[in-house]
This record gives structure tokens, sequence and C-alpha cells, in this order.
């Protein structure tokens, strides 16, 4: 359904879309230009490397993409996120879901949903570096309940921020933080479920656990769909959690993550072109999750009215 | 409701778990910034202390005010970013969704794949490209680069195309106002619920920001707070005097945020897959 006037003056619609188109041009596909070719290049350094000429940038081909997959750090961070993905995506949306479909059931007094509702979401207002810190401390032996717990029934409690437990340690901060918004997409795309549509399952005695296998969970699909893409990306991403637990645990290296080690060899390192390869490669692993996700469950995500 | 539905004791406590989790750090800060320095690391952890304003004195003097400036950064970012990023969403959702012209649905996809586009990654190569025009280390290498918001242009298509009524556009047309000055006055404010919305997605998504500023900036005095409070703890690894001032900025910094979240409720309906609001 187009309902589109004919334009009077055609220059128009490209008028109002300059500004965007500039920016994105600008700040998005510049630079993944800019870092595509940045990753097939590399500094010759001719004579003794002294001097502004010594340097000159050349051609690498595939160098910087066989240096960066054959870097000792580059496949222990992918396997962490790996796992760390598989904790926290199921995880974080399992809760949702439950949450949402809770709060949808109302069999609550309507304060307590309410009040539940605004907590569990509270979480998306405090930022990743906040959140972090926040967790941090309550991991550090010394300040943690955990231990205080622990200690009175005599057992030695666990070392959060252990070379074992570290991951589950940031996990824990990704769901924390990332669960609520979730609960609100799924809680919003129930509650555009029509009543009439379980009505009369209800009546007929259908459990609401049933109701929300058979008839809930089916319609806000698509929905599903899109917090697993945009929970997806993210994961690939995390960044601020580690760096802001990096000062109170000396279990995270400065590779501990994928992005981690980019930051690493573009700013530490000074070596532009290893982390332009690294970023294009998580890039493309980004796009071939997403779009083969996208794909596999049939583009049903992103209904388009055209 | 035709009849009265029953009550459940598990709903009821799974609720409560869920929202206890969720507000146990916030409880703990409240809590903690109250602590002396010494208290922090040994009196039970949520056994209140009476030293807030101290450390609020404490945390004010850090440099003369540092802190307050990163507040006052992260207000300047969030806000202006917004809002530009409102706007421009605004114009181009509105061009898209009620225009006609060649290349429309190649723009709509290119988009659309921008809100694919994982943004932590464009950091590194954005630093570069603004670093060759000498825009780093200041305001606008934070700011521009939150103007365009993919997702932002995605629902203003989707809110313009639900809330502007064509015949509405032809009326004004017919009056003899211009593209502009019909925009202005006639869509922006048949668009004003959802871009409420699109404002406070990217108010928070700036707010929120870490790496992007942390990447940018090198004068402190140019910091927003997440970047501000990371620099603090790790100056608190090797004075742990400064772990009180980490603690109470921490609990200051998220207070603005919860009281925007509890103030505009009704704005955070969202629906992703039909990027739909319900206010």
């Amino acid at each position: 359904m187009t309902t589109s006037a004919p334009a009077r003056r055609t220059g128009t619609p490209y008028a109002f879309l300059a500004p965007a188109l500039i920016l994105f041009a600008a700040f998005l596909a510049a630079p993944i230009v800019y870092a595509a070719y940045l990753s097939f290049r590399k500094v010759k350094v001719s004579g003794l490397g002294l001097g502004a000429r010594s340097r000159t940038e050349i051609w690498a081909g595939l160098d910087n993409y066989t240096r960066s997959l054959t870097d000792p750090d580059f496949l222990p961070s992918v396997g962490r996120i790996a796992l760390y993905g598989l904790i926290v995506v199921p995880t974080m949306l399992g809760l949702a879901l439950l949450f949402a479909l809770l709060l949808d059931a109302n069999r609550t007094r309507e304060s307590v949903g309410k009040f539940a509702r605004i907590s569990i979401f509270l979480p998306y207002a405090v930022p990743a570096v906040v959140g972090s810190l926040l967790w941090g401390f309550l991991y550090l032996p010394r300040v943690s309940p955990i231990t205080d717990v622990f200690e009175a029934v005599g057992i030695t409690a666990p070392e959060l921020l252990s070379r074992d437990l570290t991951l589950w340690a940031v996990a824990n901060i990704a769901v924390w933080g990332g669960t609520g918004f979730n609960m609100i997409v799924i809680y919003t795309a129930l509650r555009a479920v029509p009543v009439s549509l379980y009505e009369s399952a209800r009546i007929d005695g259908a459990s609401e656990v049933a109701i929300a296998w058979r008839i809930k969970i089916p319609i806000v699909t698509p929905s599903l769909i899109m917090t697993f893409v945009f929970s997806l990306i993210a994961t690939l991403q995390v960044f601020a959690e580690p760096m802001t637990l990096r000062p109170l645990a000396n279990t995270i290296s400065t590779t501990w993550t994928p992005l981690m080690k980019v930051y690493r060899d573009a700013f530490t390192r000074n070596d532009l072109y290893a982390a332009a390869a690294t970023s294009v490669i998580i890039a493309l692993a980004t796009f071939i999750l997403s779009f083969g996700f996208l794909k596999l469950v049939g583009r049903r995500a992103f209904n388009q009215e055209d | 409701m035709p009849f009265k539905k029953g009550r459940s004791k598990t709903a009821t406590v799974l609720l409560l778990l869920g929202a206890a989790y969720c507000l146990l750090p916030v409880l703990w800060v409240l809590i903690a910034s109250s602590k002396s320095a010494g208290e922090l690391f040994s009196t039970f952890t949520l056994a209140p202390s009476t030293h807030l304003f101290d450390n609020l004195a404490d945390l004010s003097g850090y440099r003369d005010g540092l802190y307050w400036r990163w507040m006052a950064n992260t207000a300047l970012y969030a806000g202006v970013g917004a809002a530009a990023s409102t706007l421009i969403s605004a114009m181009a959702g509105f061009a898209l969704a009620k225009f006609e012209f060649p290349g429309k649905s190649a723009i709509f996809n290119l988009i659309l794949a921008g809100v694919l586009v994982p943004g932590v990654l464009l950091a590194i190569p954005q630093y570069l490209l603004l670093a060759k025009v000498g825009m780093t280390n200041t305001y606008w290498a934070v700011l521009l680069p939150s103007f365009i918001s993919p997702y932002g242009i995605y629902l203003a298509r989707i809110f313009a195309a639900a809330s502007v009524p064509t015949e509405i556009l032809e009326a004004s047309r017919i009056d003899g106002a211009g593209d502009w000055r019909t925009f202005a006055t006639v869509v922006l404010p048949m668009m004003r619920t959802g871009l409420v919305t699109v404002f406070l997605f990217q108010f928070v998504a700036v707010w929120n920001n870490f790496m992007l500023p942390y990447i940018m900036l090198g004068d402190d005095k140019l910091y927003p707070i997440t970047v501000g409070l990371n620099g603090l703890l790790n100056q608190g690894a090797n004075q742990p005097a400064m772990y009180t001032s980490v603690v109470t900025g921490a609990l200051v910094s998220i207070i603005p945020l919860i009281a925007l979240f509890l103030t505009l409720q009704r704005y955070w309906q969202v629906d992703l897959a039909a990027g739909g609001v319900k206010a």
C-alpha cells in the first residue's frame, strides 16, 4: 500500500534525503570502504627506516588477513566470543520472553506487574560502562554479598573474576543490561495481539502455558527474530564491558575479545593494517550470521508495507 | 474481561525475582556511595553509612569539577546528537514514505543494510578519516557520527507512512505552501509521537556510547561520562581512595537517564519488527 503523492518538483525528495545520504556516505560507507582498502595495504620500509620518504605504503595482497587469522591471540578471542554469545543470547532472550509473557498474562496484581516492568527495564538506562563498574565491584570478594552468604554457611566463595568464571561474569552483565529492552520489545508485540484470538481457547479451559506456546509465541516470532539479530550483532562487538572490568580483573587480556584485539593493534601497536583486516573479518562474520539467519527464517522480520 | 482471571503465585514470584536481580546493582551503588573509602571494602555490602555528602564533595573537587564537565559534555553529545539525528531521520523517512522517485528502493535497501552494520566496527576507520581532516579530539568527532542513524530513518519512514495522510499534503499544496513549510508545519507535528521515540533511542545510544568517544578523544575535558568514569576506575587501581569517587560518580551518572525513563515511560513501547510504536 503506497500512498505517495505525485511530486510537484522532482528534486524535492532528494533534497529531503540529502543530509541523511551525505552523512551516510561520510560516516558509514566511506569508513567501510577505507577499512577494506587499508586491509590490503602495508608499509614498506626502505633503507634504515628513517625520514619520511623511507616508509611507503604498498599493496599487501592477503598478507594482513593471513597475519590476522594466524595471530595466536585471534582464535582464542573468537572462541571466547562464540561461547559468550551462546551463553548471553539464549539466556537474555529466554528471560525477556518469559517476563514479557508473564506480564502479558496479567496474572499478578497490577502494581506488581508495573513495578517489575519498570525494574527489569531500568538497566537499559545504565551505560554498559557503569553497569560493568557496578557488577565489577559486586564481584570483588571484599565487597560481594555472595562472599558473605558463602562464608556464613562455611564454604569458600567462588572467585568470580578468576580464569574460569570471568566469561560468565561478563555474560551476566550483558544479560542484566539487555533483558529489559528485549522484554519491552516482545511485550509491545504481545499487546498488539487481539485478545479475541485466544479468549475462546481460554474459555475452553486451555492453560496460560498452552496459550503462550500455541498462540502467543508464534505471533511474536518476527519480534523474536529481530531481537535475536540485534543481540547477535551486539554480542560480536562486545567491548565496553571487558574494557571496564580490566582494572578489576587481571584475567582479562588486551585481546580478550576480537574487537579489543582490533583496538590494541590499531592504537597500541600502531598496526592499522592488521586492525583493518580483523575489522573486515568481524564485519563479514556479522553479515554472514545475521543475513544467513534472516534468510533461514524466511525474512519474516522487517515487514514492509510495499 | 468477561470472567475473573486467577492470580498466580509463580508468576508473581518470578517477576519479583527478575526485578530484584535488575535492581541489585542499583541498590548497591545507592548504598555504597554513602560509605567512606575504608568502609567500602570492610562493612557489609548492603549496610549504609553517612558519608554521601563527603563523597559528593570529593567528587566535585576532583580536578576543579572535571566530573561535572563530563556530565555536561554527555548532555551535549546526547542532546544535540539525538536532536539532529531525529530531524535528519524525519526528513529522510518522510521522503521515502511519501514520494515516488527513481532510486527510492535502492536508497531504502541501503539504509536497511546500514541498520545491520555493527556500528562499533566503524569507529576506527571513522577515527582515521576524521584525523585526516584534523577533527579528532574535538566535540565534532563525537557529534557528527551520531547524526546518522539508519534505524532512526527506518522508524521515521514507518511513522510517516502511518501518520501523515496524503490528502493533507495535497491540501497544503493547493493552499500554496512550499514543501519545506508543509514539512515543518504539517508533517513534523503529525509524526511527533514517533519522533519522540526516535529521539529517545538515539539519546540513550549516544549517552551510553563508550568506544567512539574513547577512540576519538584525547583531551579529558571533552570526555563524556562513560570515558571519564572508565579513566577514574583505572586510576583507582593505583590509588584505592579514588574508588569512592568512582562509585559516587557512577550513582550520579545514572540519575538523569533513570529520571528520563520514568517520566517518558509511555514512549517506550517499541515493536522492532513492525517498527510501530503504540503510545
